[in-house]
């Protein structure tokens, strides 16, 4: 058995880092894995720029594919270029593209410096997070085309879609930020002015009493009116939904308290408690922030228009024209570049495509298709140019009606299925319980406490540290697995994680990795001799089994081939040293009718004679198997794979015999078999990658996408992880239940701080000063516990 | 007891300008990207003080 990996002498490019597999240009005594890596070099090398490479280690990406010349030519239309700038005047454009490369501090540098590479670029910056950069160029003398290419040329190729066709810049919304900004500069104010009251003065200067309690009057209503609207905003949706949340209560208890306290300064009765008000909006808006703030920037919404480009190449009357995706009509011609997506369903009327369905099915293997048949929107061409005529419009293909389905599962809006909803209305109808035991028993004792005593309940039966103790946690928890590289798209989704009881993930490029295979080789012995003649054969071919097969057999090109033959789909033969070698298909090489299941073995015959058989593995990643074990001790386990049955045995060892394993899925398959589980009552949590996987990410309970490397796609999903930190996975998922435990903690913590100001609350003597001192202890130690506690778990299961 | 109203203006004016200069900072959008500022103050550093180090000392600054 031989695996494809490299020994540890081969040298390392200086621009992009990775091995030099196949050759190694030798230039400015560097080494490069290709032509592109030593170009982007040199380029930068003229330019003086060479601090590239010092800031951080060969940051480029590898260039081993290259970007066709006049690919970025669509640039040059007018209307797609308006389509893509945002601001445009005389002199200067604004565009931003998405450059998924950008990793690293080198990355930053060079992008932010495109101006001393061009002087057409007026200005450029970075946005890390989202992995964009905004440029500004003088498009009198520099073209957008123009840019895209030097952007290319530099290893950065911006990724245009369909999806920025006239797509406005998003601003993030920060108008919590201010709310908080507002809210922590009167709540600090008010509580200076507020120590006179709760220190005492001296008689004679009541006046300036006054002054100090008018005063807190005044700077608390920017705190009621304006900070605290984002808890009416969420109560008043909720309210409208028919559904408690938690909010509510707690617009209640800020109403109650700002009407009492300003009752009290306006009959110079007392100082009120617009300290406590301010300082709770204070600390639960900084819970949301903490809450929200995380990763709303990375995209959990992408849909097929993401994946498609921009525009296509059309031919009408023998030539070629560029043409928008809306554009594109029934029985147009459109020519498909190597590695360019096909857009539509449509029929081969030029060249042989070999097509990866790898973003539809899952299926690894490219498909060999000739002309006259029908390929499906979505595949990507990998092999030469095709021409194909247009049967469906682009909205009517198979793909983007699965999109378009609009199906999408009814379920109660995210913020609204928290447990925290349900614990906040049981503390609320407690609490309004005893308020009314405590009216009721001052109505009858003294029944000008009743007033007091009722409000001051009313005040205290806030259930904001429920509110803040299941933020500060969630806010943590996201932080924590952001670090592990799992990024949720908000904080119900850790609560789904820790309920999902059934885990299904996809095999090709989830469990396995896309990028290389494992060879096996079965059969009679091979000598020196014959592996060199299989090697040289199979070089000849960029099938990728081929491709596989001349690595294993060590890359001898010396070798001449004569009679090499083809067969698209079958296999390939060839005379080398004077002997027939055939490469392929049971079928095609033994004669005999092909086994099923047996997509991945290539036979091998010497002169008409079968020696033995390749077989190919997908390359499961590392650490899968323990992890699956793990999982499935505690959880229902399934695989839905768009490949074949080939891995079936596999599977079931390490699966066991309880796991759903089912093969040949379309994306309509896996999306009924989640349904069919969900159906059972199961919360389903499903792992994928590709667009084949769109539908069920999107109809299971939580759905995690799982992204291969810094410049790949992930389709919409609750959660974005990456691909080498998946056999962490079952670490995420204990993590998230602690979540619960942590909130419910720091809640009974602070309960105690409501019952002794509920102690004073129903005698009827809550003080605004003991109030001032009950809600920042009770807001810190929640703060102090959910820190604490959250840390220690997420130490516990040893994550970073 | 007017220096003492004299000192509330004063202390509320001040924590305004601070207040102010926050809410310029997020409009600014100086909270939209928090790795990339941190790592571009470093730039100027690491790119100018090298060079000429490596021209005054060119041995000892090459590793």
């Amino acid at each position: 058995m031989s695996k494809l990996t490299t020994s540890p002498a081969t040298p390392r490019c200086y621009h992009c880092g990775e091995d030099c597999h196949e050759e190694v240009l030798h230039a400015h005594d560097k080494d490069f894995c290709c032509s592109g890596c030593q170009m982007v070099y040199e380029i930068l090398n003229q330019n003086g720029m060479c601090d590239y490479y010092t800031i951080s280690n060969n940051p480029g990406t590898s260039r081993r594919t290259k970007v066709r010349e006049d690919k970025f030519a669509f640039l040059d239309d007018a209307k797609i270029a308006d389509s893509l700038i945002h601001f445009k005047n005389d002199s200067q454009s604004h565009i931003s593209f998405y450059v998924p490369q950008i990793h690293c501090s080198s990355c930053l540098w060079l992008l932010e410096n495109l101006h001393r590479l061009e002087p057409g670029v007026l200005s450029s910056k970075v946005n890390f997070i989202k992995k964009e950069v905004d440029i500004v160029f003088d498009h009198q003398v520099f073209s957008l085309r123009k840019l895209a290419e030097l952007m290319t040329s530099i290893g950065y190729e911006p990724y245009i879609s369909f999806s920025d066709m006239g797509a406005k810049k998003t601003r993030i919304d920060s108008s919590k930020l201010y709310k908080l900004g507002v809210a922590g500069f009167c709540f600090a104010n008010i509580m200076l002015m507020s120590f006179p009251e709760y220190l005492g003065i001296d008689a004679k200067e009541k006046n300036l009493l006054l002054v100090f309690r008018y005063a807190n009057l005044f700077l608390s209503l920017p705190v009621f009116f304006y900070s605290a609207s984002e808890f009416y905003i969420s109560a008043w949706k909720s309210l409208k939904h028919r559904f408690l949340n938690i909010d509510a209560p707690i617009v209640l208890a800020v109403w109650v308290t700002f009407a009492r306290s300003v009752y009290e300064v306006l009959t110079a009765t007392g100082g009120g408690y617009f300290d406590s008000m301010s300082g709770i909006v204070f600390f639960m808006l900084a819970g949301r922030v903490l809450q929200d703030k995380t990763y709303q920037q990375l995209s959990f919404e992408r849909d097929y228009t993401s994946y498609f480009p921009i525009a296509v190449t059309r031919i009408r009357e023998q030539k070629q024209e560029t043409a928008t995706l809306p554009d594109i009509r029934l029985n147009d011609t459109l020519l498909i570049h190597s590695e360019e997506l096909i857009p539509a369903d449509g029929i081969i009327t030029r060249g042989k495509a070999l097509i990866d369905y790898s973003f539809v099915t899952g299926e690894s293997l490219p498909v060999a298709k000739e002309m006259g048949e029908i390929v499906y929107a979505g595949g990507k061409q990998t092999g030469g140019n095709i021409e194909i005529l247009v049967i469906k419009e682009v909205a009517q293909s198979y793909l983007t009606k699965l999109w378009n389905r609009n199906e999408t599962p009814v379920t109660a809006p995210d913020d609204e299925r928290s447990f925290v909803h349900l614990l906040s209305r049981y503390f609320t109808i407690i609490l309004f319980t005893i308020a009314g035991s405590a009216a009721a028993w001052w109505y009858f004792h003294d029944p000008s406490k009743v007033w007091t005593s009722v409000t001051a309940v009313l005040i205290v039966a806030c259930p904001c540290a429920l509110l803040l103790s299941n933020t500060f946690t969630n806010a943590n928890i996201l932080r924590r697995l952001g670090r592990n590289h799992l990024y949720l798209r908000n904080a119900q989704v850790i609560e789904d994680m820790a309920e999902a009881d059934c885990i299904v993930f996809d095999k090709t490029g989830t469990l396995t990795t896309g990028l290389y295979q494992d060879i096996l080789y079965e059969g009679e012995p091979l000598q020196e001799k014959q592996v060199r003649a299989i090697g040289a054969l199979a070089a000849q071919s960029t099938h990728p089994f081929s491709k596989a097969i001349a690595a294993w057999a060590g890359n001898h090109t010396g070798q001449k081939v004569s009679g090499f033959r083809e067969i698209a789909g079958k296999g390939i033969e060839g005379i080398v040293d004077g002997d027939l070698v055939t490469l392929g298909s049971a079928a095609f090489v033994t004669k005999e009718p092909q086994e099923s299941n047996d997509a991945s073995v290539v036979y091998i015959a010497i002169e008409e004679e079968v020696w033995g058989r390749f077989k190919f593995r997908n390359h499961y990643r590392d650490d899968i198997p323990s992890l699956l074990q793990k999982l499935g001790k505690n959880y229902q386990l399934a695989v839905l794979s768009g490949d074949n049955a080939g891995e079936q045995a596999y599977l079931r060892k390490v699966l066991g015999y309880d796991a759903i394993l089912l093969f040949n899925q379309q994306p309509m398959d896996k999306l009924e078999a989640i349904r069919t589980l969900q159906a059972q009552g199961k919360k389903v949590m499903m792992i994928g990658d590709g667009l084949n996987d769109a539908g069920a990410l999107q109809q299971a309970d939580i759905g995690i996408a799982v992204s291969e490397s810094n410049n790949n796609f992930t389709p919409a999903s609750d959660a974005i992880l990456a691909a080498e930190q998946l056999p962490l996975l079952d670490r995420f998922i204990r993590l998230a239940k602690a979540n619960k435990q942590v909130v419910l903690a720091a809640f009974v913590i602070s309960v105690l701080y409501n019952l002794v100001g509920l102690f004073f609350a129903v005698s009827g003597v809550l003080s605004p000063m003991i109030a001032a001192i009950l809600m920042p202890c009770s807001s810190i130690s929640i703060l102090f516990v959910t820190y604490g506690l959250s840390n220690y778990f997420g130490f516990r299961e040893r994550l970073k | 007891m007017s220096v003492i109203i004299l000192l509330l203006v004063a202390s509320i004016s001040v924590a305004s300008l601070f207040l102010f200069a926050f809410i310029w900072s997020v409009k600014d959008g100086q909270y939209d990207d928090e790795i990339a500022p941190a790592v571009r103050i470093l730039f100027d550093d690491i790119a100018a003080p090298s060079k000429r180090e490596r021209e005054l000392l060119p041995e000892e600054t090459v590793k």
